[in-house]
């Protein structure tokens, strides 16, 4: 098994490649466009901020590249978020994938901000990418913008209101949260992830 | 809130864990990745490695051993000790860190806090602080991990963990140095305090010495978290005991 995880500016990069690792998956880190264009599957992790990541990507020449990407590839954290049409956060469009707006999550003394911690996922629907994994499985979040609820919304999750916590169209999946850093259930998620047909 | 998080501490000195009483004095507790991964198999939710010596030492941990531990770990890793500039924090997330812990180096220079998280998102960014009661007021002390260079400094706790907010720190640990050690409970007082004025998360430091004590802090400071690190090397409580306790009392924890 082979993935190519895209390179983008500060990260934790390392931990989805030990993820992948740990999986016996061969992972490739870079920035090449052309690397990515050709890679089995794409992994797109998430650092930094909206804005500054697409800037990155259009600077690199990878924003065509991922948006006419037709083999898998799966948004992590941030990475969820560029695969929609727009964000709040530094008013950055998005690879426009699938529709929608990220937006701000709304703090409250019960629910600080940025959302980090373990919460339950609640799954919408069976799917090769849950495979394996229960309804009310604890993955970890870090974030503090939120994915819209769409047709495309596979998993929800709450925290002072309900947001998409996997997204699934087509070729291209997301996970708000951290599957690297989410145990078995997501150690779980990558296989999955990793198997799915090319 | 999500579940509340219990946290394991690793505090590392020359590569091998160790622990002490009120900072000072250490004793042996074993390899770094051997007790993060058995901790992550008891149920650990996170795990913090804080190499005491970094900062008084005037150097940063060893990215090799954190990248040792980062490969065969696959819940939360933060880092701490001795991070002082952007090249160094970010070549802690490069080497398998989630978060980096700041603490003596931005009493030195605040505005550090805001350019780490400029560059790596607040929610990279942990302000550790180390806090005890003088005369009545809560006070900040630095370079706390050495005897001979701990000192009290001029900050009031309640001011300097504001600030750190403002200047875009995402999650604050504060470690309450009167009971750190003393396994005679957390500092609900000073942490109830710090949690009414923060919009960011808050983990509980100090003073962890029975499975009771972590719901009495989620209960008492409504905590995000409860660190601890002695009393799960020493097996006087398991990271599953504390968890049953924490659920017993009433509060939501990852299964």
């Amino acid at each position: 098994m082979r993935a190519t995880v895209v390179k983008l500016g500060v990260g934790n990069t390392a931990s989805v490649m030990f993820a992948l690792e740990r999986l016996g998956v061969r992972a490739e880190l870079t920035d090449d466009p052309a690397r990515i264009a050709d890679a089995e599957r794409v992994i797109l992790p998430g650092v930094g901020a909206a804005a500054h990541a697409m800037n990155l990507m259009a600077e690199r020449g990878m924003r065509e590249v991922l948006t006419h990407f037709t083999r898998p590839l799966l948004g992590v954290c941030l990475g969820q978020q560029l695969l929609f049409e727009s964000s709040e956060e530094g008013d950055a469009q998005g690879l426009g994938v699938l529709p929608g707006r990220v937006v701000r999550l709304s703090a409250s003394k019960q629910n600080p901000a940025p959302h980090m911690g373990w919460s339950k996922l609640s799954i919408n629907a069976p799917n090769a990418l849950l495979e394996g994994v229960e309804d009310g499985a604890y993955v970890y979040f870090v974030h503090s913008y939120v994915c819209p609820l769409t047709d495309a919304t596979l998993a929800t999750a709450e925290y002072g209101q309900r947001f998409a916590a996997m997204v699934s169209r087509d070729n291209f999946h997301g996970c708000q949260f951290h599957p690297e850093r989410s145990g078995g259930v997501g150690a779980r998620i990558i296989a999955n992830f990793m198997s799915l047909p090319c | 809130m999500p579940a509340r998080r219990i946290i394991a501490c690793l505090d590392v000195k020359g590569g091998r864990v160790v622990k002490g009483v009120r900072f000072e004095g250490h004793a042996d507790a074993g390899d770094p990745a051997e007790l993060a991964l058995r901790y992550r198999d008891e149920g650990a939710d996170e795990i913090v490695i804080y190499d005491i010596a970094a900062s008084a030492e005037g150097r940063t941990i060893d990215y090799a051993w954190l990248a040792r531990v980062a490969r065969v770990l696959d819940v939360p890793l933060c880092v701490a000790g001795g991070i002082r500039t952007l090249d160094q924090a970010v070549a802690c997330l490069e080497h398998g860190a989630d978060k980096v812990s700041i603490n003596s180096p931005a009493l030195e220079r605040p505005e550090f806090i805001t350019e780490l998280a400029n560059v790596a998102g607040s929610q990279c960014v942990v302000l550790g602080v180390d806090s005890r009661n003088e005369s009545g007021e809560w006070s900040i002390y630095q370079y706390t991990g050495d005897a001979s260079t701990i000192r009290r400094t001029a900050r009031h706790t309640l001011d300097w963990i504001v600030e750190a907010q403002e200047r875009g720190a995402g999650e604050i640990v504060l470690n309450c140095m009167d009971k750190d050690g003393t396994r005679d409970g957390y500092d609900i007082a000073q942490l109830a305090a710090a949690r009414k004025l923060l919009s960011i998360p808050l983990i509980a430091s100090g003073g962890a010495g029975a499975a009771r004590h972590f719901p009495e802090v989620f209960a008492g400071a409504d905590v995000s978290g409860a660190l601890a690190a002695s009393i799960f090397h020493f097996k006087q409580v398991s990271i599953g005991e504390a968890k049953l306790a924490t659920r017993a009392g009433g509060f939501e924890v990852r299964t």
